[in-house]
């Protein structure tokens, strides 16, 4: 099928979920802990997922690279309305700069009109994987994505930023990535459950598709650490003893 | 010796203060020579301005019709060409630097260090994750470029005495022209930027009302605020998205932040751990804003709001 989109699945731990540093500060606690899709992929599929009811693109394929139990994050995708999923599955996590080779391979692999990702994923904060693979594979970027309408071989692009809103045109294929306004994920439904297990999800890994994890960004995490508190202050009943306690601290 | 390039920011004849904020990041690394690299169609305000920024040599300028507006996929590659005989390429992270320095990084063909809080050496950050969670101190490798955003609220500017040389830099990029500028809309109003503003008011779900959110502005202009607002109040319409304050918003630092009807989700408090002073006022006593609130009030929005803004102008 012709004009597909790719859109990135990442699995994190659930936004609801407070993240604590294990004590011997190599990482986080993940034992037990609620993971998901990372919200704004949830977006990025929903778009991808709506631009092809709307006829304008065949297959929705959905990529997660991660641990073998990404392919639940990528089943849940796949509910929701992929047509397929492939999980590069690796031992451990990867850099955006060999997130965004992934990306490229399969971009020269499949021809998309369209790569789609989430402009962060809430783990790792680091927002850079969308502009990194446009730069490889020298094609537009619209990052903080808001509204995004297709026109042949053309997208108009609403995006947020600092200012308000700012619209570009870009040529096809492009990659997007996307804010929360771009629209709100719909519910997976039993039925769809059911039918997203026999929907094809294959597994590959960096050395099939070429990629060398060694030749990434190489930075090192040499620590983690909880963030220095900030303590509760004082309750106050009225609004005189607020403004008092403001002239006090000096800020007013 | 460290040589640092700083990716400047402007519009409309203004630097933004991101760019001194930067600069001060770039002199916390040792032994560093401190350049500004300015893109623009007409940089003859702001390179002045970046040349009066303490602690900068010199200002590069590339200036031509092309970098009219700030696409990212025809910065890139000018910023790519100059980083050569760079130690370390920063941009701010603000939407401008955030969506230019990756693509800066990938050409250049290393990773990149996201929202640089603290500097700890040439190489050694500290930078936030998880909705400031939790901090990791990250290492980049020796002998390639450190490509990096700094994160705004971490930093104070540079101050204005400096003397930097201006130069018109030449830069050999085929530029790219799938992508083209189309429109934007400004903030409307002159109240202060939510960003860099002293003082912020802020507003949350509790609102309930865009119609009721107009009464924050009048607390605001009281006080001399900018307004901002969780992500509840902007997603169920009550504002607009610039004015999102939080994980995937604005992180700000302001010297007193009073949010109204806001519960305090922890991608919220992310925006706000940087303000020196803050306030809460819900209806909730049990809301998470009050455990790190430094003055908290409970009580009923639309009664408080109005007797808050009259006792700020008395008071003034």
């Amino acid at each position: 099928m012709s004009n597909p989109i790719i859109v990135g699945i990442k699995r994190v731990i659930d936004y609801s979920v407070r993240v604590r540093v294990k004590p011997d500060g190599n990482g986080v606690v993940t034992d037990g802990v609620k993971m998901s899709i990372n919200p704004f992929d949830e977006i990025a599929l929903e778009e991808a997922l709506r631009i092809k009811e709307r006829n304008q693109a065949g297959e929705v394929i959905a990529v997660s690279i991660g641990p073998s139990d990404a392919q639940q994050q990528l089943r849940t995708a796949l509910a929701m309305g992929a047509d397929r999923a492939v999980l590069v599955q690796v031992e451990q996590p990867v850099d955006s700069l060999t997130a965004a080779r992934v990306f490229l391979k399969l971009a020269q692999k499949h021809s998309p009109q369209l790569v789609i990702l989430g402009k962060q994923a809430i783990d790792d904060d680091n927002g850079q994987t969308a502009q990194m693979l446009a730069a490889l594979w020298d094609r537009p970027q619209a990052t903080f994505a808001s509204k995004l309408e297709l026109d042949g071989g053309k997208a108009k692009v609403t995006r947020e930023v600092d200012v308000g809103l700012e619209t570009i045109e870009v040529d096809l294929p492009a990659v997007i990535s996307t804010d929360l306004r771009l629209n709100e994920p719909r519910y997976v439904k039993l039925p769809d459950i059911m039918k997203a297990k026999k929907k094809p999800l294959d597994v590959t890994t960096l050395s099939d598709l070429g990629v060398d994890a060694a030749a990434g960004g190489g930075i090192r995490t040499l620590k983690f650490e909880a963030p220095a508190a900030r303590s509760r202050g004082v309750m106050v009943k009225t609004v005189p003893e607020l403004i008092a306690a403001l002239k006090q601290r000096g800020v007013l | 010796m460290n040589k640092v390039l700083v990716v400047g920011e402007h519009a409309q004849g203004k630097l933004n203060v991101s760019t001194a904020k930067c600069v001060t990041c770039a002199k916390a690394i040792p032994d560093a020579h401190i350049d500004v690299v300015l893109l623009g169609s007409d940089l003859s305000a702001v390179a002045a301005q970046a040349a009066a920024l303490e602690g900068v040599q010199k200002v590069l300028t590339v200036q031509r019709p092309e970098n009219a507006e700030p696409l990212a996929a025809v910065f890139a590659p000018q910023i790519a060409a100059l980083a050569k005989g760079y130690t370390h390429v920063f941009g701010p992270s603000t939407t401008y630097g955030k969506d230019l320095m990756p693509r800066v990084a990938a050409l250049l063909g290393v990773g990149q260090i996201s929202d640089i809080m603290a500097v700890e050496s040439a190489t050694k950050f500290r930078r936030p994750v998880y909705a400031s969670n939790v901090i990791l101190t990250v290492e980049a490798p020796a002998g390639k470029t450190v490509v990096a955003t700094v994160r705004t609220a971490s930093f104070q500017p540079t101050g204005s005495g400096g003397k930097a040389t201006i130069e018109a830099a030449s830069v050999n990029a085929t530029l790219p022209s799938y992508t083209r500028f189309v429109s934007r809309s400004q903030a409307s109003g002159d109240r202060p930027d939510l960003q860099t503003a002293a003082r912020v008011v802020s507003g949350g779900r509790a609102l309930a009302s865009a119609e009721n959110f107009k009464l924050l502005y009048k607390l605001a202009d009281a006080l001399g605020a900018a307004v901002g607002a969780s992500r509840a109040a902007v997603d169920a319409g009550y504002a607009p998205n610039e004015l999102q304050v939080g994980q995937t918003g604005k992180i700000i630092a302001p010297e007193l932040y009073i949010a109204l009807g806001i519960s305090g989700a922890i991608q919220h408090l992310t925006g706000i751990k940087d303000a020196r002073t803050i306030v809460a006022i819900n209806k909730d006593g049990e809301a998470p804003i009050f455990e790190v609130a430094d003055v908290g009030l409970v009580g009923d929005l639309f009664a408080l709001l109005p007797e808050l803004e009259q006792a700020v102008r008395a008071a003034k």
